[in-house]
């Protein structure tokens, strides 16, 4: 595997692919990626057509080794196959990523809020979701120079 | 025509709904849930059926300030994920931000850490077992070792002037050197603490009420532990040997000798057990630290990075350079490279994750931390299907489950 400048090897997967090529490494015995370390969501708002990324970092405790698949997502229809079914870990951690971008996993037993609270509407870490009060000015850029 | 006897007797029918199990709430008020955790468990008598959790609302939106902030004003966000053991936390963010800059420290400012990150690991399994002993009835051994915490909290104030939120170092190395004190109180430390942590082992270990609490509790097989992404000493219980700081080295890690403490079945015990053998390779670890600290040319303590290093104070005052740059980095002048980066350090209870996406700007584009609290805890209802209910407690004792660290 050839990693990127920061030591670990990062693939782009097509969607349809997501859960068989993670279910190949899974299963592999040269490969065998058989623990899920992390699961979150991206917001790239500018990107048309590929507005949401969730990633995945993969790791073989066997073979040391590490990496990192993303599937990229149309925010009119952010639908992802669960991968409950490889990684009893990714339970929660889909929670958490719908929780907070909305991306709704297919497949998954239980999809709910896990962090927020049930009556939200919002998906808070998307990008258009202010941290502040839009309106306040001292905090702009143009102030500092920028 | 019904007579008004008939009726009463429909009237008295008794209507007792076929529930078969009862239902309990564990938590959130009870001291062993840490005010936030919500186990509905149904029980059959005293017996654990199923159970399910809600893991409370003190979500913070780290990840989303971390957004607006520079990376520098990070750090305290870092803190305040598991406090118990915050100086790994912090370490674990600038190893993060070192990595994605391109910054080598030297070999001294490693050392340092090491010796700091592992008295922070004493001090999260000093509270873990301890409050293991209260849960299974043992006051005693934890007002006795409790105190020792106050001890390493005082090196931390020596270090930083923080106890508990430590907000330690900088990018590239740490604020100040360590004052002769520090080593001072740190081999004080290591004098004084072993013969009581000994006298703690001997309370416990053997005892067999303890045994008979813990023993065959608690336990998930090795494959369910890996599946439900297990890391740190709840994993090493299960029997896998798997340390990132063997694993994946960070901090000079491969310069120190030390072993990886391993169970065999992952039951509650084994995870007391691998938490005790933990502490004393900690403590090897700070004796080895120390040495190699007074080995290296003495007053190093940060990378010659003038860009992202922050300035001491007393630099800013009087000199020019050091004040630029001190604004520079506190305003978030200075922008980071674009990259992904994803940094893991072995933190107290598990593998402590950073996912930084850097768009070139001040701040993160997206940062993500990865607790291992937040990934294990999932595992609880099965950890404690079948368990009488009094296990249940020590069960979630010994996961060492940190509410500031769940709910990032």
């Amino acid at each position: 595997m050839i990693p990127d400048e920061y030591g670990i090897f990062t693939a782009e997967v097509p969607l349809n692919q997501l859960y068989r090529v993670v279910h190949f490494l899974f299963k592999d015995p040269a490969l065998e990626f058989n623990f899920l370390t992390d699961i979150c969501g991206v917001h790239y708002p500018d990107d048309a057509g590929r507005e949401l990324a969730v990633v995945y970092h993969l790791q073989s405790m066997r073979h040391n080794t590490r990496t990192r698949l993303k599937v990229f997502v149309p925010i009119t229809k952010p639908e992802v196959p669960s991968l409950t079914g490889i990684y009893a870990s990714a339970n929660w951690m889909e929670r958490e990523t719908y929780d907070f971008y909305g991306v709704q996993f297919l497949g998954h037993p239980d999809l709910r809020r896990i962090l927020n609270m049930d009556e939200m509407v919002d998906f808070p870490l998307r990008k258009e979701f202010p941290l502040e009060d839009p309106l306040r000015e001292d905090k702009k850029d143009y102030h500092f120079g920028r | 025509m019904k007579t008004n006897l008939e009726f009463t007797a429909e009237f008295h029918q008794p209507d007792i709904p076929d529930i078969p199990y009862n239902t309990l709430n564990l938590g959130p008020t009870h001291p062993a849930t840490h005010g936030i955790f919500q186990n509905v468990l149904k029980l059959d008598g005293e017996r654990i059926v199923s159970g399910e959790q809600t893991i409370g609302y003190i979500h913070r939106a780290f990840e989303k300030i971390a957004e607006r902030r520079p990376f520098y004003q990070i750090t305290p966000l870092t803190d305040r994920l598991n406090y118990c053991s915050a100086p790994i936390n912090n370490t674990g963010w600038y190893l993060t931000v070192e990595k994605l800059l391109g910054l080598k420290v030297p070999k001294r400012v490693d050392y340092m850490r090491v010796m700091v990150m592992e008295l922070a690991r004493v001090a999260d399994h000093l509270i873990c077992n301890s409050i293991l002993g209260v849960d299974t009835g043992a006051l005693t051994g934890f007002t006795y070792v409790y105190q020792y915490r106050e001890k390493i909290y005082e090196i931390y104030e020596e270090i930083c002037g923080a106890r508990l939120t430590t907000n330690m170092g900088r990018i590239g190395g740490f604020e100040r050197d360590f004052n002769p004190r520090v080593f001072e109180l740190t081999r004080k430390f290591l004098q004084e603490f072993p013969p009581v942590w000994r006298e703690f082992e001997n309370l416990l270990t053997r005892n067999r009420i303890f045994m008979d609490r813990t023993i065959g509790t608690g336990g998930l097989g090795v494959e369910r532990a890996l599946n439900y992404g297990f890391t740190g000493p709840n994993l090493r219980a299960c029997g896998i040997d798997y340390d990132l700081r063997t694993a994946e080295p960070y901090c000079s890690y491969e310069d120190f000798k030390f072993d990886v403490p391993v169970g065999t079945t992952g039951d509650t015990y084994d995870r007391y057990v691998v938490r005790n053998e933990e502490i004393w390779q900690s403590l090897s670890l700070i004796e080895q630290a120390i040495k190699k600290i007074e080995a290296e040319p003495p007053g190093v303590y940060h990378a010659d990075a003038d860009h992202y290093y922050l300035p001491p104070k007393q630099e800013v005052y009087k000199n020019m350079e050091a004040l630029i740059y001190h604004f520079k980095i506190i305003m978030g002048e200075i922008d980071a490279p674009v990259g992904e980066v994803y940094q893991a350090v072995e933190g107290a209870n598990g593998e402590l994750g950073f996912y930084l996406i850097s768009d070139g700007g001040r701040t993160p584009y997206r940062l993500h931390f990865r607790r291992p609290c937040f990934i294990y805890y999932q595992a609880y209802p099965e950890m404690v299907k079948g368990q009488m209910l009094s296990d249940a407690i020590v069960v979630m004792s010994s996961l060492n489950v940190i509410a500031g660290e769940l709910d990032a």
